[in-house]
């Protein structure tokens, strides 16, 4: 495994350390309602870790990856909520068998995209694809007219508006400001009670664990060496023959793909998919987990973002006013003080003077990347 | 769609819609043309650029509270004081801001876009504490309220036409600045080569300091001009921050004249559709279309012709 990865020992044992903690440590700590609190923080790193290929590797800030954690999520909850409505559970309807919200806003007959949604192996289909393909979309039309940067990520915050104004305008099809709520069953399994919600933490923690050495692949290739070329001189990498905006398109779509992963598996273990996971101010927040754990780090990622949202709940549960000050605080800090986040700190100023066998190396000479812009 | 409407009625709901749609334009090109200053200009995205705005009204909002309380008499006249103190707050918190948090950040666009985020959570969670999370109103003096009635379907608003004024007013004020005097001058020549404006002599630190805040302010003075329109809440300037960066990239971002162009088809656009759309199905396709036409024409709707 490690030989495929190109990992050299510090590599593997951040990933040993992690896979201990996700796997073992969190579990054995905490009861069944704390742990799923974790696994649906987990589910946000699958979009940090995404973000990382994407803006810390490839520099293209995508404000808008929410669209894609939610396009995921989405797609899982009407499978569920098809499950959920059956004509019998729905009997005091006035159309039996489609769901309650449908049913509220006077939509008679089962909206044609939602057929297929009765077939689990096309939702598992769909959840990556559809926004991938919205991703591809997306990523053609903007990178093949070289719009980078700043210019991309505005008009990805557009879309993230767009779509949320459209999930809360389409409310008979989607729900509304609502999401679809009232989930319970998987194929009959249900996923409510606290086994269910463990085992969907590890096979949660499972999947983060093969997008992570995806990651760690693509980065150890030398497609992740174009990237961080890229990223430095956009105009040499052309010049030298590669074809730029393939390669931006493609890490997007890994992004997004990811993404689309923990929106799914957000879907499970929380029970309901609302817009608020779509719009501009969560996408955003994705982007500042990603950050704090440092954007160059795909391990940096997971351990942010699960600082960030322990920081939020233990905050918000105990001075829910100060909440927003502590995370506008963490945006300015991270970005003045921190640009590599907690991985930054870790290579900087912890493994220097870890003794070598454990990882500890010298301190590199200048050889700090410099933040993507 | 026009089933049940005679022409003189089809007119009259163009020519309402149309009125309405030329107070969203106002409200756009007043916020539009500070962000069109820094985004443009200087290259700064200001993610807190609605929040300014909502100090600017929220400044209003005292005044108005502060003339009635202590000198009614000069009730009448509040609100251009109140936009003049609004234009200073604003400023000054932008010149702060600039000189505290922006300024290390220039090399790094995309990081300041993530650091005034920050900020402007931060000055949301400000305005809540202090003036609760429910929206304020202000109290229109006598003049502004009422309506002129055109013809007998066709109602104008006071209080629309005076918002309108002051937009073409300081519309023109800005292009005079930026065009025609000295500092004008001073900070195209900053954002256009820096080194060399620095080698001929411009202070361009200042120049920064300045250009930034004089965007600021001019979104506080927007914000002065809203709470005419509508009423404020702590959150009430994010609803409005990605329209505006719409409208700048629309316009091309270097344009002054292309965002009052973008402005204009935006909110005309949206407001007629509104009509015979509810009002999120409107929005949803008019950023559409821009979202289309950007991927169409990166550059905007009006792009200086520059050799890079």
């Amino acid at each position: 495994m490690a030989r495929i990865l190109n990992m050299d020992r510090t590599q593997l044992l951040g990933f040993v350390l992690l896979a201990a903690l996700v796997f073992l440590v969190l579990p054995l700590a905490l009861d069944a309602f704390r742990l799923n609190m974790v696994g649906k923080y987990l589910t946000y790193a699958f979009v940090a870790v995404g973000l990382v290929l994407c803006w810390g590797y490839g520099g293209i800030l995508s404000l808008g990856q929410g669209v894609f954690f939610g396009l995921g999520g989405y797609c899982m909850a009407m499978f569920l909520k098809l499950e959920a409505s059956t004509p019998e559970a729905t009997a005091i309807q006035s159309t039996p068998g489609i769901p309650d919200f449908m049913d509220w806003n006077q939509v008679t007959a089962l909206p044609w995209f939602w057929e297929p949604f009765h077939n689990l192996a096309f939702t598992l289909f769909a959840v990556i694809a559809v926004p991938v393909a919205f991703a591809f979309i997306i990523g053609v039309a903007m990178f093949k007219r070289r719009v980078g940067g700043v210019y991309f990520a505005i008009i990805t915050q557009a879309v993230a508006a767009i779509l949320s104004i459209l999930i809360i305008g389409q409310q008979g099809y989607t729900g509304g400001v609502n999401g679809i709520t009232d989930l319970r069953t998987l194929l009959g399994w249900d996923i409510r009670t606290d086994s269910a919600r463990t085992i969907l933490y590890f096979v949660n923690g499972g999947l983060l664990f093969v997008c992570l050495f995806i990651a760690a692949w693509i980065k150890s290739t030398k497609f992740g060496r174009i990237l961080v070329a890229m990223r430095g001189r956009e105009d040499r990498v052309r010049f030298s023959g590669y074809d730029v905006s393939a390669f931006k398109i493609f890490v997007f779509c890994v992004a997004a793909g990811m993404a689309a992963v923990g929106g799914a598996m957000f879907t499970l273990q929380v029970g309901f998919m609302s817009p608020t996971f779509v719009g501009i101010v969560p996408s955003i927040e994705m982007v500042i987990f990603c950050a704090v754990g440092g954007r160059l780090s795909i391990l940096g990622a997971v351990y942010g973002t699960l600082l960030v949202n322990w920081g939020k709940t233990t905050f918000s549960e105990t001075f829910p006013e100060l909440w927003l000050f502590a995370m506008g605080a963490v945006f300015i800090g991270v970005v003045l003080a921190f640009p590599n986040g907690l991985a930054g700190l870790w290579t900087d100023h912890v493994a220097p003077r870890l003794p070598r066998r454990l990882g500890g190396r010298p301190r590199p000479e200048a050889a700090q990347p410099a933040p993507a812009e | 769609m026009f089933d049940g409407y005679t022409m003189g009625e089809i007119g009259a709901i163009f020519a309402m819609q149309g009125f309405a749609g030329l107070i969203l334009f106002s409200v756009f090109v007043l916020m539009a043309l500070g962000l069109a200053i820094i985004f443009g200009q200087m290259g700064v995205i200001n993610m807190a650029h609605g929040e300014f705005m909502i100090l600017g009204a929220y400044v209003t909002y005292l005044c108005s509270n502060f003339f009635a309380d202590y000198i009614p008499a000069l009730f009448g006249i509040y609100f251009f004081v109140a936009m003049f103190l609004a234009f200073l707050a604003a400023g000054a918190l932008g010149a702060l801001v600039e000189w505290a948090m922006i300024r290390h950040l220039y090399r790094r666009p995309l990081d300041t876009l993530l650091a005034t985020w920050g900020l402007s959570l931060i000055l949301q969670q400000t305005y809540r504490s202090i003036f609760g999370a429910r929206e304020v109103g202000v109290t229109l003096p006598d003049w502004l309220m009422g309506s002129f009635a055109l013809t007998d379907i066709i109602d104008v608003q006071i209080n629309g036409l005076f918002v309108m004024g002051l937009t073409l007013l300081i519309t023109v004020g800005v292009g005079l600045l930026m065009f025609k005097a000295r500092f004008g001058r001073q900070v195209r020549a900053v954002m256009q080569n820096r080194m060399m404006a620095g080698a001929v002599g411009i202070d361009t630190e200042k120049v920064d300091r300045k250009t930034f805040a004089l965007g600021c302010g001019i979104a506080g003075v927007a914000g002065s001009a809203f709470t005419m329109i509508g009423s404020t809440g702590p959150t009430a300037g994010q609803l409005y921050i990605v329209d505006t960066f719409l409208v700048v990239v629309f316009g091309g971002a270097q344009s002054l004249l292309g965002t009052i162009a973008s402005a204009f088809t935006i909110s005309q656009s949206q407001s007629a559709m509104e009509f015979f759309l509810s009002g999120s199905m409107a929005k949803v396709l008019t950023l559409l279309t821009v979202v289309g036409i950007l991927m169409l024409r990166p550059q905007g709707l009006f792009s200086l012709k520059v050799r890079r």
